[in-house]
């Protein structure tokens, strides 16, 4: 069996930041685990401008992005497995893992960081009625197959969902060629990021249509069209709105679900609404030594925060190995309500030396609303937004001393909306 | 002459009133919550540029294509004939990140830079 201080499973921005992170802390042994051939995780096909606006404060591509992170892990003596599948985690914190060059591996780590991102949602999870045509594909794999593989996989061009990648993709086909009829989004409101919806739709010209969804595909071999229609207010498609609409590829940009196989065989505690691991404010799971961030945690909106999470988790999981703590953490729990689908971190230490960032997404969209953070009925943070929207992470940051005095050890995130 | 646009420089997404001349000189801008929004306005206005990315074909390289993107922004209206610039060109093996594969593409001052390695 292999030792490590600490092994990464996935090598995206998150397992980087994390990696580097519990390096710059003191951390000896590394290991990242990536399943692709190269370091970099989704970011390699996200040739588009707009990562790094917060972090380094410049507009860089995915792959500049990315390579930044690289750039540094090859100067340090952090260990890197490509092409090699974590399979399993067992008691003891023994990573399972195999590739061509070593077979099976076995490795015993002190801590270990769940950095294995997300997946997107396929059409298996939508039940749209139609055969197996080629061409229905999602937002993600026709990027693949643009950005990395240099080849267009249809002409016509109908997208479904209105997530960040789909409006990616609506442009960047419109780019090189084919004709993007239109974006159907199921709901009332885009789930994409304003910038994308107007330099991605509105520049290149493509409708996006609210209150719509696909309801059938058509074609046996190659897919030929698809029937949308306009949805109520309970997203049931409306009878007599049915259209249809001739096209030889559908795009899937319908949602993206944390990758946690691991973590449930593992029998970490999953938050049943970010899909995620429940954590602590350093990105502990529930099983002490086992730490997760980025995507795999809660799909962010942009990488820039998935790098400021990931370096909490390596930052905890270097303190983790340094300190060995032993006992029980006492926790104030954390919770949403009224407006606020899920808070992450779930849990903090009520002894915690530092102020802890709260980040959480709304349900809906609302203006000019109250964030409220409260406890007992005490308010300890009260601010008003302009705006807030499913598709924007919000974050309020609570003060170390403030959980210090707390009476009950739950703290509550809720909006007051405007009458 | 009006144009009404949704400004995009924070999340807020206000919706914008710009009010503009026969000769397309900007008159005045409302609707914006924020200094930066009148900015925006003005710009997309008068001289709309955007980034572009996309990617170029490569002979002898790891992977057949590699990503790029122009050194600056370049006007919105010059894309696709950007784009019918990039998707000429062909490189060879190896390529690093930085390297300038079309320089002054269409006249716009901007190049064509490589954005990773292949």
């Amino acid at each position: 069996m292999q030792k490590y201080d600490l092994v990464v499973i996935g090598g995206g921005p998150a397992g980087m930041a994390a990696a580097l992170q519990a390096k710059e802390d003191g951390v000896k042994k590394i290991l990242i685990l990536e399943r692709a051939a190269t370091l970099g995780g989704i970011l390699e096909q996200c040739i588009h401008a707009g990562f790094g606006l917060h972090y380094f404060g410049e507009e860089l591509t995915g792959p500049e992005y990315a390579h930044r992170f690289i750039e540094q892990v090859e100067q340090t003596d952090i260990e890197v497995k490509v092409d090699t599948m974590v399979l399993e985690i067992r008691t003891g914190n023994i990573v399972i893992a195999t590739n061509a060059v070593d077979g099976m591996l076995e490795i015993h780590a002190t801590a270990i960081i769940l950095a294995m991102g997300c997946r997107e949602r396929p059409r298996g999870a939508l039940d749209i009625p139609g055969s197996r045509a080629s061409g229905i594909m999602t937002a993600g794999t026709a990027q693949k197959y643009v950005n990395i593989d240099g080849y267009m996989p249809g002409k016509k061009i109908v997208i479904l969902g209105s997530g960040d990648i789909g409006l990616i993709m609506a442009r960047r086909m419109t780019l090189e060629g084919a004709k993007v009829e239109m974006v159907c989004e199921l709901m009332p409101f885009s789930g994409g990021l304003q910038r994308n919806i107007v330099q991605c739709l509105e520049d290149m010209g493509i409708p996006l249509k609210l209150s719509c969804t696909v309801i059938q595909t058509h074609g046996i071999e190659r897919l030929e069209g698809v029937t949308i229609a306009n949805v109520d207010e309970n997203r049931r498609p409306i009878p007599g709105t049915e259209q249809y609409v001739e096209c030889d590829t559908l795009l899937l940009s319908v949602g993206l679900i944390p990758e946690n196989e691991l973590t449930r065989m593992a029998g970490i505690i999953i938050d049943p609404v970010t899909n995620g691991a429940v954590v602590d404010e350093n990105r502990q799971t529930s099983r002490p030594g086992i730490f997760a961030c980025g995507n795999v945690l809660q799909v962010h909106d942009l990488v820039d925060y998935v790098t400021q999470e990931s370096q909490i988790a390596g930052a905890g999981a270097a303190a983790y190995i340094k300190n060995k703590p032993k006992g029980r953490n006492r926790y104030v729990s954390v919770k949403g309500q009224s407006g606020v689908r899920y808070v992450v971190p779930q849990n903090i230490n009520e002894n915690t030396d530092k102020d802890v960032k709260l980040y959480f997404r709304v349900a809906d969209v609302y203006r000019n609303a109250r964030i409220l953070v409260e406890s007992d009925g005490k308010v300890l943070y009260n601010k008003k937004k302009p705006k807030l929207a499913p598709g924007e992470m919000e974050y309020v940051v609570v003060k170390a001393d403030d959980i210090h005095a707390l009476q009950k050890k739950e703290l509550v995130v809720r909006l007051e909306v405007q009458k | 002459m009006i144009r009404e646009m949704i400004c995009v420089s924070c999340p807020i997404g206000c919706a914008l009133r710009v009010e503009l001349d026969d000769s397309g000189k900007v008159l005045s801008v409302s609707g914006n919550t924020r200094k930066r929004g009148e900015k925006y306005a003005i710009d997309e206005c008068t001289n709309p540029v955007r980034m572009l990315t996309s990617t170029v074909k490569v002979n002898g390289g790891s992977l057949p294509v590699v990503p790029v993107k122009t050194s600056k922004p370049i006007p919105k209206g010059k894309m696709f004939e950007c784009m019918a610039a990039i998707n000429n060109e062909v490189v060879d093996a190896p390529i690093k990140l930085g390297d300038v594969l079309i320089s002054n593409v269409c006249d716009t001052g901007a190049d064509i830079v490589a954005t990773n390695e292949v």
